[in-house]
């Protein structure tokens, strides 16, 4: 006897119970996926040589999670991970986290150590969002996963000429010669061939260099350094360093008897806390041209707000701004992608658009490599043991004060 | 370049050799004694200069206010050490003393780390930012006063082995260690005591130099080696010797810093070392062993 299927009233109720209950649950299938929280994997150097520039920027995590509320944007589940300051562990690290769970890296403050865990990351298919990194070629591998809210190296040394020739003019005063001081590492060489080679294409700066004094950023005295970088009269100081190295400098002027009329720093160092906490009065003055915040916008207030809820008494910087801003590239992602699967995730991290951001420029957008190219860096200066943005004027809170006061006046 | 920029800067490298010859000198006077290599100098002199760290902090105690009970402090970690750790050493092997000061110095270095961190610290005291106008040339006030405390303390460490019993009986020890034994002196009490006067020398050293420089937990293993030239050239065991090692190292790298690269300026010394090597193995002051 041949069967005959034929729709009864009661197959298509069924049915249409059985397709009501998968509607039904389709979209929860999409809101269980949002509302668990993003598995992170924070990759920092919290020890080490750079342990307390890592320690720095789990500030910037610590304050995320409450923003994020704020901003109505999902929840993540940070995994911290210690890179040791060292390249090889951060590549052991990256492939811990993620074969421990880990669905989306953040990280990793350091160059060397950024690179090798974008391999891991590329490798694995785990989109990995770089905090703080400046080495233009980790961007220029055609990476899938690997997107960068940081400016590269070019970009910072272009804008702090753009930024110290808008100074210059606003003050009307410039001085005419400098003398340039670098660390003689792997950074500061590269930035002293890369400020050679960009101020080249700005005849407009007011100064010549007159001597270039490369010394070891882990002297125990740099009173030589200064007394020759005195000796040749040059009326400005541009600066590669880092913080040890600030400091002695800076105590060395002072008991040489030299004021210049500016210290330009291209680098760490000169408005880091511990700068402003040690030598009081005789950190006012110098102008630091980095990747900073814009001092303006509503988000930087907010948090600027947690920072100084969650660690009074620290001022808000480029480690802070650029490690929450990589969280916020996250969990925006994750919110559009609708789930933690790691290519939607990459897609949706490369279609970001947010406009409600706190570093300089138009928001945080990538490019087809990855690379946020839009971002601005800024001109800083210390004032009574605070921090003010002078340039651009379109991201600053203060007019720039220049000369400098000198130390003997203070 | 200008007179009086070179003499200031010559002036400065000396009074920073004289420092860095205190601290030398610990270590020349425990191996000229003990006969033992004090790897662990350097990080045991960052000891005392975190010492200084927290008794300023505190306290707000002056580094020469606390340049006695610092180095007493030093004495006493010194002699505890030898008493307890270096004197079962004495007849091994170099290699095994070797490696166990290298461990003592590993654990200094990581126990600093975990108790102050790994950013560097000084103080700031009134006179830190002070210098010396001598007619032009411009002298560092912390560096003179550093450099007058350091050789008040090699003088009266000087005066100690010459003028005092305990210090000839010392001085016995050095010079014949089995005659020492025959005369009847307590040969282990005067190594003891040896080791903590070579790291109150140390502790006196830090103490100083913590007005002139900063200190983080890592900059041990730099005074180690620093100190090793010093003392390989004034000569392995004589105090003078590590005073004069110290100022012309001190010279040498000021005045290389300045007039080739100073980022090289430890090249410098390591040349001395070398030629010192080559054609004065026993050091500037340092007596011909057969």
């Amino acid at each position: 006897m041949a069967s005959k299927t034929r729709v009864t009233r009661r197959t298509f109720t069924a049915g249409l119970g059985a397709a009501g209950i998968v509607a039904g649950t389709a979209p929860f299938n999409i809101i269980s996926a949002q509302g668990a929280p993003l598995k992170v994997g924070v990759l920092l150097p919290r020890s080490g040589a750079q342990a307390g520039i890592g320690q720095d920027c789990q500030r910037g995590v610590d304050v995320t999670a409450g923003l994020l509320k704020d901003l109505k944007l999902p929840a993540l589940q940070i995994m911290n991970g210690d890179t040791e300051t060292n390249v090889e562990v951060a590549r052991a690290r990256a492939e811990r986290l993620i074969n421990e769970g880990a669905q989306l890296l953040v990280g990793a403050f350091d160059s060397g150590q950024s690179t090798a865990i974008a391999q891991v990351a590329e490798q694995k298919g785990i989109p990995y969002v770089i905090n703080i990194a400046a080495a233009p070629p980790i961007t220029e591998q055609g990476y899938k996963f690997v997107f960068r809210n940081f400016p590269v190296a070019g970009r910072i040394l272009s804008d702090a000429f753009e930024n110290q020739i808008e100074i210059f003019k606003a003050t009307g005063n410039a001085p005419k010669t400098a003398v340039f001081m670098h660390v003689n590492d792997t950074f500061g060489t590269a930035m002293q061939k890369g400020f050679t080679a960009v101020m080249g294409k700005f005849p407009e700066t007011p100064y010549k260099v007159v001597e270039t004094i490369a010394y070891d950023g882990t002297a125990r005295d740099l009173s030589v350094e200064v007394a020759k970088a005195k000796a040749t009269g040059a009326e400005a100081l541009v600066m590669v360093s880092r913080l040890n190295d600030a400091i002695l400098i800076t105590r060395e002027l002072i008991k040489q008897r030299w004021s210049p009329k500016a210290v330009l720093s291209m680098g760490p160092g000169w408005y880091e806390d511990q700068y402003l906490k040690t030598l009081g009065k005789f950190a006012d003055g110098p102008m630091s041209f980095v990747p900073w915040y814009d001092p303006n916008k509503k988000l930087t207030k907010a948090l600027e707000a947690a920072l100084a809820k969650a660690h009074p008494g620290v001022n808000l910087n480029t480690n802070h701004v650029y490690t929450f801003e990589a969280l916020l590239v996250a969990a925006d992602a994750y919110k559009r992608a609708g789930s933690a699967d790691p290519k939607a995730l990459a897609d949706a991290i490369r279609a970001t658009n947010i406009k409600d951001n706190v570093s300089p420029g138009p928001g945080i957008q990538f490019d087809a490599k990855g690379q946020n190219a839009a971002l601005k860096n800024s001109a800083i200066q210390n004032r009574g043991g605070k921090l003010v943005t002078i340039a651009p004027a379109s991201a600053s809170n203060a007019k720039p004060e220049h000369p400098m006061k000198p130390y003997d006046k203070r | 370049m200008t007179t009086d920029v070179i003499l200031k800067i010559a002036i400065s490298g000396v009074l920073t050799g004289l420092v860095y010859g205190l601290m030398a000198l610990g270590l020349s006077v425990i191996f000229g004694v003990v006969r033992v290599v004090n790897f662990a100098h350097g990080e045991m002199m960052t000891i005392a200069m975190y010492l200084v760290i927290v008794a300023f902090n505190a306290l707000g105690l002056d580094p020469f206010v606390m340049l006695v009970p610092i180095s007493a402090v030093l004495f006493a970690l010194g002699y505890l050490m030898q008493r307890a750790i270096i004197n079962p050493f004495i007849n091994r092997p170099e290699h095994s003393q070797f490696m166990l000061l290298v461990a003592v110095a590993l654990v200094i270095v990581n126990a600093l780390l975990l108790i102050f961190g790994p950013d560097s610290q000084g103080v700031t005291t009134s006179y830190s930012f002070d210098s010396f106008d001598l007619g032009g040339i411009i002298i560092d006030a912390g560096k003179v006063y550093a450099a007058i405390a350091a050789l008040i303390v090699a003088v009266l460490l000087f005066a100690f082995f010459r003028l005092t019993l305990t210090g000839k009986a010392i001085r016995a020890c050095a010079d014949n260690y089995n005659g020492a034994l025959v005369v009847g002196l307590n040969v282990k009490r005067l190594y003891a005591l040896t080791f903590g006067i070579g790291a109150a020398c140390v502790g006196a050293a830090g103490t100083m130099l913590m007005i002139v420089t900063d200190v983080t937990p890592a900059i041990g293993p730099a005074y180690t080696l620093l100190a090793f030239v010093i003392v390989i050239t004034g000569g392995l065991g004589s105090m003078p010797g590590a005073i004069i090692g110290g100022v012309l190292i001190g010279l040498t790298e000021a005045l290389g810093g300045f007039f080739f690269t100073p980022s090289a300026k430890s090249m410098f010394s390591f040349a001395i070392l070398v030629l010192i090597l080559l054609f004065r193995p026993q050091g500037i002051m340092g007596r011909r062993t057969a």
